[in-house]
């Protein structure tokens, strides 16, 4: 499970983990829940239907698939697969109970949500199972817990009877060591304060905690010693000039100054990077860096950050 | 390049003192997609506005612990609290609260229908997981409390945040999904055909009634069933009361005192969301003011007139490639590094801007360069306002 604030990169990062698990001819799932065809965007196919359909190869015959989940479609999948509610199903939907528990009873919503892709984890195939791994691009931090912790969140609604069954399994595949749930961060107050409020909020429900990944970590073009200095305005701007001169490229006070200017802006952003990753090293969790890429992300882009999840799982 | 971006139309300037100084704005509304920086912005254009003179409520959905705090919202009540440090000295002043939503919805349930009848309400399952979670319910709610500050009409201007959506535009669609919902068959069928009268009762029996209802007992369990009719007949004798609230809002936001504010950031996912936002709003004729672009990357020294052709990305990489192989000046050449990065960057989001202005050229932008740090108290929000104004 990948979650992590808005803006973090969420879905950018769930599918670079896809990429890196399915390295060396693995299959490898990647499921968005939330109907914003984020993935296609992403890996830059037309948008997914409620089917799941390959999206990107890894290294030596790995293959990633994707599933766009949509609440409606599970709901009928749903009925189909364990009522065999053929016409009937088609009825439920003509009279407005799809629209029912897909807006009005969020509880039952996520229930087909989790459910669909628990039934992925668990799907066989041959001697195997279907998938390697299964990834899922979550719902934002602030939502994560109620979204995972089905069971009591139907509680309230289903004591007993079919619906409990099935949000108790859900909750048995979410809850075993097969599943971990990573959150996406930057190296920003908010997001690693949602970070720590996310984990712990998720810790209560026994749900698997895995690794921090913290994205778009600005490469440090100097020396600590120097940003600091740079950070407090402290540039030496004639060493500045003369290698600027050395360079062949305009060295006047004017390029100077602006340029010194950038880097006092740099230094300043690398220092309260630095605060941030007091407060995310303070969490016990694995931590993860993943690189700023300041012309996007495109698939060449999705490769090079599956590389460097790899390169720091395996070193 | 330099060609093609000379012909590319550039966006006009959105005036946002002009807009908040204007007395005919009674309303602003913060719109956009998750963490582009819509709670800061509806604090700093709040402030900026009292500062100018306007007496100004800001209504804030879920704002960071230490902004929150800076403005003095110390927890989450629906009552609208001064805030302490806001320059007064043009007449105006700021107060700001937090939306609690289930209180929000509570206080509907308790408007619209007799004491006994709330209590029952208040108590059923459904509405619990509802009022607490429903993907919508804070959308709706706080369209709903927009309604009562603006009809307790004791602020100049509102400013209103909205929820951090999957979707920006599910606060539209929230009170209408709502409404379909309680106007749909499914409740007729739970509340009864007594209710709906025979010629629906008449179309659920060619849809096979008795199917119907077996199939829905076996799949949701009698109890759920029988909680969920409970519920539907209680929400139904004030569905009248919602619908009219839901109807009245939706006039209020399409009314001339209301300014939409799509906020976004230069990344393709938030503008993508912020040029659905702006074709919607257009749909539902809503006023729009415009997109506040924050988060802009600018290269300082691209700007330097004349500059931006000698000191581009690729001629920086190659300068700071020649003094690494020189073995000399590292400090040029990491500052070089860096501005070729910057300078990557910055045409990157100029691009992504100047794709949303090619769809939507008569949008005014205004661009908010990004801040090395957060901002958690009133001088940074002043200098968002001063940003915001260029």
């Amino acid at each position: 499970m990948v979650t992590g604030k808005g803006g973090t990169g969420k879905t950018t990062v769930a599918g670079a983990l896809a990429l890196s698990l399915a390295a060396d001819g693995r299959r490898v799932l990647l499921v968005e829940v939330e109907g914003r065809q984020g993935i296609a965007q992403l890996f830059d196919v037309p948008p997914l239907p409620y089917e799941e359909r390959q999206v990107a190869v890894a290294r030596d015959g790995g293959a990633v698939y994707a599933l766009a989940v949509d609440p409606e479609a599970a709901l009928l999948d749903y009925l189909e697969t364990f009522y065999r509610l053929g016409r009937a199903g088609r009825s439920l939907e003509r009279i407005g109970l799809v629209d029912f528990v897909t807006t009005v009873a969020p509880g039952l919503r996520d229930v087909l949500l989790t459910g669909k892709f628990a039934e992925s984890v668990r799907r066989r195939r041959g001697n195997g199972y279907a998938y390697d791994a299964v990834v899922v691009d979550a719902p934002p931090t602030g939502r994560i817990a109620r979204f995972l912790n089905v069971t009591s969140e139907v509680a309230g609604i289903a004591r007993v009877g079919p619906v409990r069954t099935h949000a108790d399994m859900v909750l048995g595949v979410i809850r075993s060591p097969q599943t971990a749930v990573h959150f996406v961060s930057l190296l920003e107050e908010m997001p690693v304060q949602e970070t720590a409020d996310g984990i712990a909020e998720l810790e209560q429900t026994g749900i698997p905690v895995g690794a921090v990944l913290v994205n778009m970590v600005r490469e440090r073009m100097l020396p600590t010693d120097q940003l600091r200095a740079a950070a407090a305005g402290q540039v030496d701007t004639d060493a500045l000039a003369d290698g600027l001169a050395k360079a062949g490229v305009d060295a006047s006070d004017r390029t100077v100054e602006a340029l010194a200017a950038e880097l006092v802006d740099h230094a300043q952003r690398v220092g309260a990077e630095d605060e941030a990753r007091k407060t995310i090293e303070a969490l016990d969790n694995r931590v993860l860096e993943l690189p700023f890429l300041p012309d996007g992300v495109d698939i060449g882009a999705l490769h090079q950050l599956a590389a460097r999840i790899e390169e720091q799982v395996n070193p | 390049m330099t060609e093609r971006q000379r012909r590319s139309p550039r966006p006009t300037t959105l005036d946002v003192d002009a807009l908040l100084t204007d007395r005919a704005t009674r309303i602003v509304v913060c719109c956009g997609s998750g963490g582009v920086g819509k709670t800061t912005t509806a604090a700093a254009l709040g402030l900026r506005a009292a500062e100018l003179g306007r007496s100004t409520v800001v209504l804030t959905i879920d704002p960071a612990r230490r902004l929150a705090q800076s403005m003095g919202l110390a927890e989450l009540d629906n009552i609208p609290r001064r805030v302490p440090g806001v320059d007064t000295s043009n007449g105006g002043d700021l107060e700001a609260m937090m939306l609690d939503m289930k209180r929000t919805f509570d206080e509907i349930v308790e408007a619209h229908t007799d004491p006994r009848r709330a209590g029952q309400i208040l108590a059923n399952p459904f509405y619990q997981s509802l009022s607490a979670g429903f993907a919508g319910t804070q959308e709706y709610m706080a369209m709903e409390k927009l309604g009562q500050l603006r009809a307790a009409d004791e602020w100049d201007l509102i400013v209103v945040d909205t929820p951090p959506s999957r979707s920006a535009l599910d606060f539209l669609d929230a009170p209408e999904r709502l409404g379909r919902f309680l106007d749909g068959r499914f409740i007729r069928l739970l509340v009864g055909p007594a209710r709906s009268g025979g010629r629906a009762y008449v179309r659920m029996l060619t849809a096979g009634f008795g199917l119907v209802t077996g199939a829905l007992t076996k799949v949701l369990g009698t109890q759920l069933l029988k909680d969920a009719q409970t519920f539907v007949t209680a929400l139904d004798t004030m569905f009248g009361g919602f619908r009219e609230r839901a109807d009245a809002t939706y006039q209020l936001l399409q009314a001339s005192g209301t300014a939409f504010l799509v906020v976004a950031a230069p990344e393709p996912d938030a503008l993508r969301e912020a040029s659905y936002f702006v074709e919607r709003l257009a749909r539902d004729r809503m006023p729009l003011a415009g997109l506040v672009l924050n988060r802009v990357h600018r290269a300082a020294a691209a700007t330097v007139s004349g500059s931006r052709a000698r000191l581009g990305a690729e001629r920086s990489i190659a300068a700071a490639e020649t003094l690494e192989e020189l073995g000399s000046g590292p400090l040029a050449a990491a500052v070089l590094r860096l501005h070729a990065d910057r300078v990557v960057l910055e045409t990157r989001e100029r691009r992504l801007r100047d794709g949303f202005t090619a769809a939507h050229p008569r949008v005014p932008i205004v661009e908010v360069p990004a801040m090395p740090n957060d901002v958690h108290d009133l001088v940074g929000l002043r200098s968002v306002g001063t940003a915001l104004t260029p």
